[in-house]
């Protein structure tokens, strides 16, 4: 259990992490959302006691990360998988973690074999991939067997097999009922692993639900329709006792799944469709919408947004 | 979809109270690994394994004695042939050249044992493992400081034997067993602190280049000004840079200091004891305050 009580941390004047207060409960995998820049990492990194909140408080289990005395047994951690020496051994890097812990050096080999490097223990850390020094990391995490674990961003460069490979570690290391969490800025790819999400933009709470709450609120399910006949259709629809509401470029949208009831009513009523298809908002669009306002890094590509009623004083006089 | 539900424990063994109080009680996973509470020990193993297992440290401690014993032997074998008489020195003096450019090599590995890791990222994962900040920096400056002075007094040692030997019956008075201390442990110790020095200012700087930079420049740098000192107001400045410098310091250790006032006797080891101690004073206080 990882508890966080108003954590706040600044820089200057910078808020990077701003009151947060949120739960990390054992058994479960938590996905830790947020975009590029929320405050992810820097959360992270105060958990670990790395950086020293400048407000607000946050213990795992009840105890500073600082009071922990063998804190590898407790609670692994991969922050970033660059945080290695390396002219070092994957092999010697593990040893003086295991050492510093007092961990038996068998489990060296055991997590080595673990996250598929045994090959490669003796060769120095410089040499490996992206993919392998993501490993490394994740090797180091799983060293002391703990009960919490925590990764940051840890599909960020994997490819597919990777992903999948770390999808299902951490799926079957909270199944064995230790807390797993995570980060990462990609919704698709917490749907997929979280079962409890915590949303985060600009360091401050955006929300703090169930993945399945959260489905359930932000998957708009819709049928979009498209009609040269559209008032026809529009009145056929509200005598049906259907709502349409108008979408823009010409479309009409219906709440829920009646697609079918539609299409049978604009066959009886003889109304031309040239489009009729369910539609699912992606929780793709639902995280954006979220985090909407408090993106730190908007890009601006592609053509300007022109306002709608740009240039509206002077084009009609 | 199937991760809507909390994922089913595979082994009802480890976590048999997930059904019944899934918030409370709830133990989570218990590890078959034995809870230690660890203590200074660990970090020393820790540090050791590290030191040892980086290629730098086999360069700069292989430089060093390359450097000690060979300058050294030169030196020795050069005056033995000259047909001058050494007309009763100390012939363990002849060590000094080596050690002091041998300096160099330790200051560089003092400085990497704490900087390097800054510079790899090495150091979060460091104090993830050892969240007692102070515990890491006391491992690595007792690992790195015993390393260097066991090297140093060996290759010291060996380089004061041959010498002595080399130069009997060269005119050379042999060396009382106050000289023999001073020229092998007195100075080795001397370089071995100098060493730590560099790691405590490599942990305050957290950069290898920058460090290593002040250090020799701290080494070098009073020696140099005070040879282009020539007016003669800063006569007093001048004599004081030269005699605190630390290449006369350590030519004290062999009694041919550049001057006859100044440190003398064991004064050096006990100034650079003081001045190191400050530094591990200032680098564990900003360890504590700074963010890792």
């Amino acid at each position: 259990m990882i508890e966080l009580v108003g954590l706040t941390k600044r820089y200057g004047e910078k808020v990077a992490v701003d009151g947060l207060t949120f739960s990390v409960r054992p058994g479960i995998v938590t996905g830790f959302l947020g975009p590029n820049g929320a405050g992810k990492s820097t959360t992270m990194r105060m958990i670990l006691g790395l950086d020293r909140p400048t407000a607000g408080d946050v213990r795992i289990d009840g105890r500073h990360y600082d009071q922990l005395k063998d804190p590898l047994t407790y609670i692994g951690a991969l922050l970033d998988a660059k945080a290695v020496h390396g002219g070092r051994s994957a092999y010697h890097h593990l040893l003086c973690l295991a050492q510093s812990n007092g961990i038996p050096d068998r489990r060296v080999a055991e997590v080595l074999d673990t996250v598929g490097l045994t090959a490669v223990a003796k060769k120095k850390a410089k040499g490996f991939s992206y993919g392998m020094g993501q490993r490394l990391g994740i090797a180091a995490a799983l060293l002391g067997d703990p009960q919490i674990l925590m990764f940051d961003e840890p599909v960020n460069g994997l490819d597919p097999e990777g992903i999948h490979w770390i999808r299902n570690l951490m799926k079957s290391l909270a199944a064995q009922g230790r807390t797993v969490f995570v980060s990462s800025h990609l919704m698709s790819e917490m749907a997929l692993t979280a079962d409890h999400l915590v949303v985060i933009g600009q360091g401050r709470l955006l929300a703090d639900t169930s993945m399945a709450g959260f489905i359930r609120q932000n998957s708009r399910s819709y049928v979009r329709i498209r009609s040269p006949q559209r008032e026809r259709l529009v009145d056929v629809l509200h005598e049906a006792g259907i709502t349409v509401v108008e979408a823009g470029g010409g479309t009409l949208e219906v709440e829920g799944g009646k697609a079918e009831r539609i299409g049978e009513l604009a066959a009886r009523y003889g109304v031309v469709l040239h489009e009729l298809s369910p539609q699912q908002a992606s929780l793709e669009e639902a995280f954006m919408q979220l985090t909407a306002e408090s993106v730190e890094y908007h890009a601006h590509a592609g053509p300007m947004e022109v306002p709608q009623d740009w240039g509206a004083g002077w084009k009609g006089a | 979809m199937s991760t809507h539900q909390p994922p089913m424990p595979q082994a009802p063994a480890a976590a048999p109270d997930w059904q019944a109080a899934p918030g409370g009680t709830y133990s989570g996973y218990s590890s078959p690994i034995p809870i230690v509470r660890t203590h200074l020990g660990h970090a020393l193993a820790s540090e050791w394994t590290k030191i040892k297992s980086v290629r730098s440290t086999m360069w700069t401690l292989g430089v060093f004695i390359l450097l000690v014993v060979g300058i050294g032997l030169l030196a020795g074998v050069a005056v033995r042939s000259s047909s001058s008489d050494l007309s009763g020195q100390n012939p363990l003096s002849l060590g000094f050249f080596g050690l002091l450019l041998g300096n160099m090599c330790i200051i560089t590995l003092g400085v990497l044992t704490t900087a390097s890791e800054y510079g790899t990222g090495m150091i979060r994962t460091t104090m993830t493992a050892c969240p007692s900040r102070g515990r890491v920096l006391a491992a690595k400056a007792i690992v790195f400081f015993a390393l260097a002075f066991v090297v140093t007094l060996a290759a010291a040692s060996f380089v004061a034997m041959i010498q002595a030997s080399l130069l009997e019956g060269h005119g050379a008075r042999t060396p009382s067993t106050g000289e023999w201390l001073k020229g092998t442990v007195g100075v080795s110790l001397y370089v071995a602190l100098l060493g730590l020095l560099s790691l405590l200012v490599g942990s305050i700087i957290r950069h290898s280049a920058g460090a290593i930079t002040i250090m020799i420049a701290a080494v070098l740098a009073p020696l140099v000004i005070a040879m282009f000192m020539f007016a003669s107001s800063m006569e007093k400045i001048r004599q004081v840079l030269f005699e605190y410098s630390i290449p006369n310091q350590m030519s004290v250790f062999y009694a041919n200091s550049l001057s006859d006032s100044g440190p003398s006797g064991w004064d050096p080891l006990w100034i650079m004891l003081g001045v190191t101690a400050a530094a591990f004073a200032g680098a564990y206080a900003l360890l504590q305050s700074r963010d890792v």
